[in-house]
């Protein structure tokens, strides 16, 4: 053999072990790191190795990857009333604005994979770019003539997605007023109680094999029917064999029962639909959510990218977070939820700062019984907050369920103003307070360095 | 039998008539297909219209302050109790929602004397269109125009402050150039554009 020919065996030969690599990579390998074109952004890292999720088609590109985009995103922009929807840019009279910059296309200004020219919010574009479309802002705005179009959304007084605590008319409504209110005005969450207020209503009936199931379980069983007796799903009547002998995907259960000693999520998903939603939408859930192509093993803060500023302790980092993290079976303390369960993993300043803050000592006095729950402040209080879910019917309380979106607050910030700030503050104070890191970073342990002048600016224009 | 002869009788005058009406159409020029583009924008301009001023009259007026006052339009409806959308943001719901199912036509409103800055004219032809509409009442305004790569058939019609409530809010908008409208006058203009 001479020696052009052993060269063309060799190539072959190399081709053939790097083809069968990527597609052994592609089809079947568990570990698909191989592929990755660059680092994810924080916001995607979770799941950046289940390619599928977002590249669900190897062809068209762009709807592809726009369609991933709004199939996990469409709906929370929707319920912020986005200030920048797609349907606002595709009237032609805007096409030369789509030319400088796709508006029309998330990846315009959020690109994937591109980490060393990633901003905050996931922001892949100069953070100027509010300059394409409003450079004339200063000729309407006197008091914008002079500022830089980078400071538009890094000020504390715009976001591009969600200005519904920022838009002018809202800032002078909220205007004045002094920077803590009287309180015990928070809202506490109600909404599953409402199962156990209908009189005569029980979750499941139970036959009498299911009772004797039950009362043989409750009887072997001593210290987490302890728990559960203390817990809101005893004053349910949520029972033993109700999560237990659970045949998720029917409301019946099974017959005949079979015990199941560590019930899955989708039994909580079955009565708790909204939490779980929630929770499967934010970082604390996401790998677990049906929207994705894949399943895939709950989150451990171990996976937690290096360069996240979020800090964990070392002893949970090896811990799945599922419901039951939180929430420990049987006795589902929501006060342990609230505070410990948060407190347990996360071990950033902010976190640590919390025991000796204002809000960890209003907390501390509930505990102590010297002050009400509506007037405490947890972890869950600002990051876990309660929303409304409707008005209370016949005289009844609102209706208010608690958001397990942990997220869903934080991008930015300024979400936080009308779900938990204005509870107890006003808005000046909590505009200058979330804008102030190294405030954020004491948890709040002072007062703002910084004044954001937007409510001063609006006021002058009334 | 002379039933049955009638019946063959009728029926091969039935397929003789068919043969002469085939012969004809296919032995006279091509009709021209599809219709005039000023009538298509005419015609969703007359549908436009015809719900805005309902709108405006039906349910604004008659349900809000100045009628029954169980509804609040507000220019930021969703954060008020019962509060409903303006007319111009009712109109411009429908123009986003038209935009979300088809891309066949659009339409926007448009003003030489706009609250939202963005809604003052743009391109040449709404400048020339949104003028004329003032100079010429009662007229419309047709052209051509190419935006990006595509040509389009632009129209542009007057919108007329059809109720007080109209020329108040505008009047009265921190943020109007114009502060003199009247009950008749064109404020504005729907510009409705179709790719050729």
């Amino acid at each position: 053999m001479n020696v052009k020919k052993s060269l063309w065996l060799i190539w072959l030969l190399f081709s053939i072990v790097v083809a069968s690599f990527y597609l052994y990579t592609i089809f079947a390998a568990e570990d698909k790191t191989a592929l990755l074109i660059g680092e994810t952004t924080h916001g995607h890292h979770q799941i950046e190795l289940s390619c599928i999720s977002c590249h669900t088609d190897a062809f068209g590109a762009g709807p592809v990857l726009q369609d991933a985009c709004t199939n996990c995103h469409q709906e929370e922009l929707d319920a912020v009333d986005d200030s920048h929807p797609k349907k606002k840019f595709t009237n032609p009279r805007n096409a030369d604005l789509l030319k400088k910059i796709d508006a029309t296309k998330c990846v315009a200004c959020h690109t994937e994979h591109k980490k060393d020219i990633t901003n905050p919010m996931g922001l892949t574009v100069p953070q100027d770019v509010c300059v394409h479309c409003h450079i004339e802002v200063g000729e309407n705005r006197p008091s914008h003539k002079d500022l830089g179009f980078e400071t538009c959304a890094t000020a504390g007084c715009h976001n591009y997605h969600d200005n519904k605590s920022l838009y002018e008319d809202f800032l002078v409504k909220h205007s004045g007023g002094v920077w803590l209110n009287e309180m015990g005005k928070i809202p506490l969450a109600n909404a599953a109680s409402t199962f156990a207020k209908k009189p005569g209503k029980t979750l499941v009936q139970m036959s009498q094999s299911m009772r004797e199931l039950n009362s043989s379980m409750v009887a072997a069983n001593p210290a987490p029917h302890g728990d559960w007796l203390a817990s809101a799903h005893a004053k349910a009547e949520v029972n033993c064999v109700d999560c237990h002998t659970k045949e998720v995907g029917n409301a019946a259960v099974s017959v005949p029962a079979q015990w199941q000693e560590k019930p899955s999520m989708e039994v909580c998903q079955s009565c708790h639909t909204a939490e779980f939603k929630g929770f499967t939408e934010g970082k604390h859930g996401m790998r677990l959510s049906p929207k994705l192509a894949e399943k895939l093993a709950p989150m451990t803060p171990g996976q937690i990218q290096p360069s996240s500023h979020l800090a964990f302790a070392s002893e949970s980092k090896h811990k799945e977070l599922t419901c039951n993290s939180c929430h420990s079976a049987h006795s589902y303390d929501t006060q342990t939820a609230a505070v410990d369960s948060c407190v347990g993993c996360h071990a950033d300043q902010h976190t640590a700062s919390f025991a000796d803050s204002p809000h960890g000592s209003l907390w501390q006095k509930f505990q102590q019984g010297e002050l009400a729950e509506a007037a405490a402040v947890t972890c869950a209080t600002c990051h876990l907050p309660k929303v409304k879910v409707r008005k209370g019917r016949d005289g009844e309380p609102d209706v208010y369920r608690v958001e397990h979106n942990q997220n869903l607050n934080l991008r930015p910030n300024e979400k936080m103003l009308r779900s938990v700030c204005l509870a107890c503050h006003n808005l000046e104070f909590s505009i200058d307070a979330l804008a102030d890191s190294e405030l954020i970073k004491k948890n709040f342990a002072g007062k703002p360095s910084k004044h954001i002048e937007s409510i001063d600016w609006a006021m002058k224009r009334q | 039998m002379k039933k049955q002869a009638l019946t063959i009788v009728a029926l091969a005058s039935l397929v003789a008539v068919a043969a002469c009406n085939e012969k004809e159409t296919t032995s006279a020029p091509a009709a021209p297909t599809g219709i005039k583009p000023s009538l298509f924008t005419d015609s969703l301009f007359a549908v436009m219209n015809a719900d805005r001023a309902n709108y405006t009259k039906l349910i604004v007026q008659r349900l809000g302050p100045n009628g029954a006052n169980v509804i609040k339009p507000d220019e930021y409806w969703k954060d008020i109790e019962n509060g409903a959308l303006l007319p111009a943001q009712m109109f411009r719901a429908g123009s986003e929602a038209v935009a979300e199912v088809t891309d066949e036509f659009t339409y926007s409103l448009q003003s030489l004397w706009p609250i939202g800055k963005q809604n003052g004219p743009k391109t040449e032809l709404e400048k020339t269109g949104l003028q004329y509409i003032v100079d010429n009442p009662g007229k419309n305004y047709y052209g051509e125009e190419k935006l990006g790569d595509v040509t389009y058939y632009t129209a542009v019609y007057a919108d007329v402050a059809v109720s007080q409530a109209c020329v108040t809010c505008h009047n009265e908008h921190k943020d109007t150039p114009k502060t003199d409208f009247k009950i008749g006058d064109v404020m504005g203009g729907v510009v409705i554009r179709v790719p050729l």
